[in-house]
């Protein structure tokens, strides 16, 4: 198992009534009413703290992404912060991975091929590549790219990538979004062919395919935890059997929310408010801008609306207890939590690339400091080892930082 | 309402444009709006005087949604109406549009000025003024769309438009083939439905009629005035009781409008 930290850097202060006041977290809250840029710079070190505090526990990885005009989580650059943890991080077994640049909007988008190379040479072959799609605010709303021209211009800048970070001769590119003449990429990155790449989703079945094709690992960014992705990735296995791939778990990531106390009811009692913070106030989107007409082609759409697999929960009417109940997110003392994340996510959705939350809503810093450490202390070293014994390779993780990051010492003194 | 279907391949096979044909006398072509074809009692009207010809925006046909990803731009877009036009076996013919189909038709009027005979734009989109910004119907719940397109969202016009079957199966293909429709004219217009018609259409040489719904929700009337001024000539007549599809909401009054306008 590799277990990456995730920080999406949200606006931990906003007002309790924001999602009475507001149309949206994104795209349209005004920055002067409800930010402070001074304040701002705070939480942006603080995430550079926490993630630092990751790294320095025992997690395997660092993921930051990007995302445009938004409370919800605003690194409009992740390969800044990913610069930032490249330095702060030099020498250690910990990636950085990027979930990611969005290619779409980065034009020419051999600026990512760049700055993935840039942040492979500065960390010495730690990159991992992650290459979104971009979320249909982020794209369509806040970049005006043509919904039904997203995924196309997607696959031309990620084959753009590919070739840019391998050829070994100058080459012209005569693309139908991209015309390049003379692509020439300065630096070239550390690792070879080329730094691992992650296909993050949200479960159309195109990006399955795509994600198989391409032979990178594919990943479920997933708020509503493992029971509704059930479904899902066994669609995602379905698709990696068919095409005559084998069933390695680490072809396959997910994203968990967690939260870590002493007890179940202490957990409850710390997190509680920040849990619910998230999903009523960073969550708080108009359904409609989820997907744009055109955003989804004709047989996602039509998949879609056959068999709806988003949820029809409002989680707006939930709370605390409902979230936790219902696995959207794993939280309770390290025994609970361990054996949720093993059982529901780890075994049952065979994931060998687990991605955690770990600072949710609004979070404070200390708090957020302590879910990593007792996450690092007690769980991690639980989990590390599940798919080792079937001698599975993750193809989809540095080659220079395969074996467990965590040394022996540890794990005998958890347990 | 007995329509002729057929199909006429264009642009080097890529597109099957499917194209709905009533009425005998002089050719005229309807281009619909980004909600998806339909044939409906304003065409049924116009067909007892006129060949009406109806196609289908590409992409918005069944069994052919890909076709939407052949086309690159308004150019090619007018290009390809060009060569259907070919393909009917039409060198002239005048052309009505509504909303997207206006501004399709507008592009037309101003690229091959002389295969447009008469041009009559029905609540057009194509131009753009920040003091009256047009709003992203593509983004509003597909439940707000009859009453933002219509003036009553419960008339019978909005009904036929954004028509819910009651088979489940009928349901999820309606609601897909709006949705799809909505992308593959979208894909034209996003993020603001200016794509430069502002600087081609001082060329449109077609007698023109602008017609618009007083009550239009997407394209405030004031735009009835942005297009008159542009184009030389040009006569608005704004329809009572109508909102962004007029000939939908009074199909009498505005059948009668434009066959006088053809026939003039």
């Amino acid at each position: 198992m590799k277990i990456s930290a995730f920080h999406l850097m949200p606006h931990r202060e906003l007002p309790a009534d924001f999602e009475q006041r507001y149309e949206s977290v994104w795209v349209t809250p005004p920055w002067w009413e409800l930010a402070d840029a001074r304040r701002v710079g705070q939480y942006y070190n603080w995430t550079l703290d926490e993630l630092l505090h990751a790294a320095r526990s025992g997690f395997d990885g660092l993921c930051t992404n990007e995302h445009h005009q938004n409370a919800y989580g605003f690194m409009p650059s992740p390969n800044l912060m990913g610069s930032a943890l490249a330095k702060l991080t030099q020498g250690m077994n910990v990636a950085i991975v990027k979930m990611g640049s969005t290619l779409p909007t980065s034009n020419p988008p051999i600026r990512v091929a760049e700055e993935y190379a840039m942040l492979d040479c500065l960390s010495g072959g730690r990159l991992v590549a992650g290459m979104p799609l971009g979320s249909p605010m982020d794209v369509n709303l806040c970049y005006g790219i043509t919904p039904l021209e997203q995924r196309e211009r997607y696959r031309e800048a990620f084959a753009l990538t590919l070739k840019a970070w391998q050829a070994r001769e100058i080459f012209a590119w005569n693309g139908r979004y991209y015309q390049l003449a003379n692509v020439n990429l300065w630096p070239r990155p550390v690792q070879a062919p080329h730094p691992p790449v992650w296909v993050p989703g949200s479960g159309s079945i195109s990006t399955f395919d795509f994600a198989v094709e391409h032979d990178v690992c594919y990943c479920f960014l997933s708020y509503s935890g493992a029971r509704p992705a059930k479904t899902l990735m066994e669609g995602y296995w379905d698709v990696v059997t068919r095409r005559g791939r084998d069933a390695n778990p680490y072809r396959a990531g997910f994203l968990q929310l967690v939260a870590v106390s002493e007890t179940d009811a202490r957990a409850e009692e710390e997190y509680a408010r920040h849990v619910e913070y998230f999903y009523h106030k960073c969550l708080h989107v108009p359904t409609p801008w989820f997907a744009p007409p055109g955003n989804q082609d004709y047989r996602s759409l039509l998949a879609a609306a056959r068999n709806p697999i988003r949820r029809t929960e409002d989680p707006k009417t939930l709370r605390y207890r409902d979230f936790a109940e219902r696995g959207y997110v794993i939280a309770g003392s390290p025994a609970t939590v361990r054996q949720r994340l093993e059982e529901e996510v780890v075994k049952g959705l065979r994931v060998g690339n687990l991605m955690l939350l770990v600072q949710i809503g609004s979070m404070p810093h200390e708090l957020t400091l302590k879910n990593i450490s007792l996450l690092a202390r007690d769980v991690l070293p639980h989990l590390r080892g599940i798919w080792e014994n079937e001698g599975w390779v993750n193809h989809w993780w540095p080659a220079g930082l395969r074996r467990s990051a965590t040394p022996s010492v540890a794990v005998a003194a958890a347990t | 309402m007995t329509t002729d279907v057929r199909t006429v391949p264009v642009w080097q096979g890529q597109i099957h444009m499917r194209v709905r044909s009533k009425g005998r006398g002089p050719a005229v072509v309807f281009l619909h709006g980004p909600w998806g074809p339909t044939w409906d009692p304003f065409l049924d009207e116009l067909s007892r005087t006129f060949s009406v010809h109806a196609p289908e925006h590409p992409g918005t046909s069944p069994g052919r949604p890909d076709d939407a990803y052949a086309l690159d731009g308004f150019w090619d877009l007018v290009l390809c109406y060009d060569e259907l036009l070919a393909g009917l076996g039409l060198s002239r013919a005048a052309f009505v549009g509504h909303s997207f189909g206006a501004m399709v038709a507008c592009e037309i009027a101003a690229a091959c000025p002389y295969q447009v005979e008469r041009l009559v734009l029905i609540d057009a989109l194509g131009l753009w003024r920040d003091d009256a910004p047009i709003p992203n119907w593509m983004l509003l719940p597909h439940a707000d769309l009859p009453g933002r397109v219509f003036r009553d969202a419960n008339s019978e016009a909005a009904q036929h438009m954004f028509a819910a079957p009651e088979d489940p199966d009928a349901r999820v293909m309606a609601r897909v083939g709006l949705q799809w429709a909505m992308g593959a004219t979208g894909k034209f217009l996003w993020p603001i439905p200016d794509k430069g018609l502002k600087k081609r259409i001082h060329r449109v040489a077609a007698p023109t009629l602008v017609v618009w719904g007083q009550e239009d929700r997407i394209v405030p009337p004031v735009y009835a005035q942005e297009f008159a001024r542009r184009i030389d000539g040009a006569r608005v007549e704004t329809i009572e009781r109508a909102g962004h599809a007029p000939h939908l909401e009074q199909p009498t009054a505005v059948a009668r409008l434009v066959r006088d306008f053809l026939s003039g």
